[in-house]
């Protein structure tokens, strides 16, 4: 039992025992597991509210494709399934992967989860390149453009702009979480390294994990309705 | 070694000279305000809340007083420096550098006015100040789940509420709180005071998000043992519905501000005619959100009158679970309705399905009213201030709910929509509700937040006033807005001025009772009679703490072995016989 102080706080130097089994619960917890139960229900709270945030998005899509069908088909024909579906496999195997990190962590083996969790970041990393470079640069270079800012002279519908500016929301509002999830995961790598997390601490890593999975879920969604359905 | 050892092996909370209430000071003024801003104690960030909350409810009130001000005269003509002639509305000029026109004035202190109280004042309003303060306290809890994020949540809605209202440093906007477009994406060339306006409406829908989140999981995870669902005080069970909603509906308006962005600084097209999209789906969005955040406003008001209706009646509250249900169908029926305030904009059978569903939320409104009444019944009331005040909003509240019938009618409203009718009921709703019940709960809490009793005597003439001036300002509404008189607009027929100039004086009354109760507040707080731990002698576990609250609340943690109103079997914990005589009629074994 360690006596003085109990350890608190994140510049405690490493004493004999790594990071991950001196964290201490919150002062108004009653027990670390009551801790943990609520970490993980605001958790999916807060991941409700994810969701219904893109479902309005969603009524939005079938609305605007109910009227204009046809703009709606043009669309999608613009884009190329090869990148959405690269990008697709990209984000399934960083969700497999951040699976894997918190396994790792839950039996101690921090080396592992550390390798796994730089994986998940490379991912987030790659599905952005591909969505900028092969997609949004050249569309946007076209002048594909959402809104007032559509200028493609080829366009076969008047109702084109609208389209895009659907893609650009989803898609746009999509990337900024995986932009969201990198920086989470980077913290996750960078206090992995620290040896915050361990069998008995890991609920950061498990909340962070939910979250990126949502982000794929939404992608799973998001493919289908734009680059599949003609 | 568990956790559970260590924590019983360190120094116990409040051992170490720490007895000190919350509001002890630190020692240096500086030491204070970084203590203040760097808090993770629900009870300050409660007061941080309110102290946000009366600052904007001032600037709010300002503007209502200049657009009522406005309509003294049907259209005041006035000579300016130049030697033209205007209306009085551009002597508010200093809101406007770029030549707006007496109406768009009115309009912008008017979408002002409605949107500081809506977003910035009574949608946070009882959930984050009183709820934060005491939603822990009243389940035993330390503090709420989540505290560093409460205290997040402060900054975001500080910093949302500045972004709103930088849109009016830069001249406002003139749309109507509801930000309707297609209305919205044309209106004024200068397109970022809008932008700042709406970023400022998404922001603060993070901060209600978090709020609405830790109370959720902080009732779920952190109630004291023993204490089952149904030992739960009732505004507990309000302010639990209320996060319910608040987690459900908030991020509808987050994507509908996020378009609505999109669409002003691109032109997306979505809700733009022109373009192809369709205005009334922003109309859905908006009201999808915007009808359940009606009953965000009501629901917590309604716990608090349940809490001070039995405290100051010393009965058991009537109908305990169907008030709590009641709370819980509110919250659900309160998703399916939003399509009313639609009527005039959509099909005939859409219209006649969202008027047939309207009426339901009437019934667990209806079982509330009821039970409130049930409860006075015999009870041994006493008419102090909170006690006034809950019965001037149980009956301004059933002029505010009965009005609103006409409305959810189909045939009724065609007349009655979007004219000072509809002013006058939802100013009987959200003013004679919320904000009544709102002053309620802050007499009921006063001495337990701050240790101090205001005066009654004062307190009472304030509440003569609000509540006299709050009906002259807003009864005569009704019968203008029958008569045809419709809203927003500056200027109106000759016939309707002597009914203006009635609603005018009110808003002055109003003014001067507001003036009187900060009045009793300061006063309280500086010079007021210290307060015993439970003066009213309430039951509900925050009168078990000391007043103010230890900084941890609980000397020890409290185990609950009766319910939260067994006036008719146990005594009041600390009552203070002296300051609060008990009624000879209880009895209480
Ligand atoms: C001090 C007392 C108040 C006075 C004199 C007052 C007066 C007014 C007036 C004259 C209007 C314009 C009506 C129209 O043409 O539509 C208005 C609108 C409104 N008021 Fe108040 N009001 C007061 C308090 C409140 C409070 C406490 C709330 C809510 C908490 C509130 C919420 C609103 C809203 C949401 C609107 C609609 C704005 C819009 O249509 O965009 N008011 N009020
Ligand atoms: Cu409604």
């Amino acid at each position: 039992m360690s006596t003085m102080n109990p350890p608190s706080g994140r510049d405690m130097p490493a004493g004999p025992k790594p990071l991950h089994e001196t964290v201490e619960k919150g002062h108004h917890w009653r027990t670390r597991d009551d801790e943990f139960d609520a970490g993980k229900l605001g958790m999916w709270l807060f991941l409700g509210t994810e969701v219904l945030l893109f479902a309005g998005l969603f009524c939005g899509y079938a609305i605007m494709r109910m009227l204009y069908p046809e703009a709606f088909a043009n669309g999608s024909h613009y884009l190329n399934w090869v990148y959405g579906g690269a990008n697709t496999l990209i984000l399934l195997w960083s969700s497999y992967t951040m699976a894997a990190a918190i396994r790792h962590t839950q039996l101690g083996d921090k080396a592992r989860a550390q390798i796994c969790l730089v994986i998940t970041w490379l991912c987030a990393l790659a599905f952005l390149l591909i969505k900028f470079i092969f997609e949004y640069g050249p569309k946007w270079a076209e002048g594909k453009r959402p809104g007032v800012l559509f200028n493609y002279p080829y366009a076969e519908n008047p109702m084109e702009p609208m389209w895009w500016s659907l893609y650009y929301a989803a898609t746009g509002i999509h990337a900024s979480h995986v932009v969201i999830g990198m920086g989470l995961i980077g913290y996750l790598i960078y206090r992995n390294a620290k040896g915050w997390y361990g069998p008995k601490n890991y609920l950061a890593m498990e909340n962070i994990g939910l979250y990126w999975h949502i982000v794929d879920l939404i992608w799973i969604f998001l493919f289908p309705l734009l680059y599949l359905i003609h | 070694m568990s956790s559970l050892d260590s924590h019983a092996g360190s120094a116990p909370q409040h051992g170490g000279g720490h007895h000190g209430s919350y509001l002890t000071s630190k020692g240096s003024l500086w030491a204070d305000i970084a203590n203040w801003a760097t808090t993770v104690d629900h009870k300050k960030i409660g007061v941080m809340y309110l102290t946000a909350l009366l600052i904007l409810f001032f600037l709010g009130g300002v503007m209502a007083l200049a657009v009522r001000f406005e309509l003294l005269e049907p259209t005041r003509i006035v000579i300016n420096q130049a030697g033209e002639s205007v209306t009085t509305g551009q002597r508010l000029a200093f809101l406007a550098s770029d030549g707006a026109t007496a109406n768009n004035i009115y309009n912008r202190a008017m979408t002002l006015h409605g949107a500081i109280m809506t977003f910035m004042f009574i949608v946070p309003g009882i959930p984050a100040s009183l709820g934060n303060f005491f939603l822990p306290l009243m389940i035993g809890a330390k503090d709420v789940a989540f505290p560093r994020l409460n205290l997040g949540s402060w900054y975001v809605y500080v910093f949302g509420s500045l972004f709103a209202l930088a849109s009016a440093l830069v001249g406002g906007i003139d749309t109507g709180w509801t930000l309707y477009t297609p209305y919205s994406t044309m209106t004024d060339a200068d397109h970022w005071r809008l932008v700042a306006m709406i970023t400022g409406v998404f922001i603060m829908g993070f901060s209600s998000i978090m709020t609405g989140l830790n109370f959720v999981v902080t009732v779920h995870k952190l109630r004291a043992p023993g204490m089952g669902w149904f030992d739960m005080p009732l505004f507990v069970w309000a302010i639990y519905a209320t996060a319910i909603i608040q987690v459900l509906a908030t991020p509808v308006i987050g994507i509908t501000t996020l378009m609505l962005i999109f669409e002003r600084l691109f032109n997306f097209g979505l809700f733009d005619p022109r373009l192809g999209g369709d205005p009334v789906l922003f109309q859905h969005f908006f009201w999808f959100y915007s009808h359940p955040v009606v009953y965000i406003m009501i629901l917590p008001a309604f716990g608090v009158i349940s809490e001070t209706i039995t405290v100051h009646a010393r009965k058991p509250i009537f109908g305990y679970r169907s008030i709590a249900f009641a709370s819980l169908g509110i919250a659900a029926v309160s998703f399916l309705v939003w399509g009313h305030h639609m009527f005039t904009s959509q099909g005939e059978l859409t219209a006649a399905i969202f008027s047939f569903l309207t009426f339901f939320v009437a019934v667990p409104t209806a079982i509330k009213v009821f039970n409130w009444i049930s409860t006075l019944y015999k009870g041994s009331i006493v008419f102090n201030t909170p006690m006034l005040y809950t019965l001037g909003f149980l009956f301004l509240f059933t002029i505010g709910g009965l009005t609103g019938l006409p409305l959810a009618t189909l045939s009724t409203d065609m007349h009655l929509h979007d004219s000072y009718y509809v002013v006058a009921h939802f100013h009987y709703v959200m003013f004679g509700g919320t904000v009544i019940a709102f002053l309620a709960g802050l007499h009921h809490w006063w001495p337990k937040m701050f240790g101090k009793m205001y005066a009654e005597t004062p307190a009472k003439l304030g509440f003569w006033l609000v509540f006299l001036g709050f009906n002259t300002t807003f009864f005569i509404q009704f019968i203008m807005g029958a008569h045809g008189m419709p809203r927003r607009y500056a200027s109106y027929p000759d016939e309707f001025q002597w009914m203006h100039i009635i609603s005018t004086v009110g808003s002055w009354m109003l003014l001067a009772g507001f003036l009187v109760h900060l009045f009793t507040f300061i006063h309280a707080l500086l010079q007021g009679k210290t307060a015993s731990a439970n003066p009213w002698g309430g039951m509900t576990l925050e009168w078990h703490a000391d007043s103010p609250p230890d900084e941890h609340n609980f000397a020890h943690e409290p185990i609950v072995k009766h319910g939260p109103y067994a006036y008719d079997r146990v005594v009041p914990p600390h009552t203070d016989p002296a300051e609060y005589p008990l009624p000879e009629k209880t009895d209480l074994h």
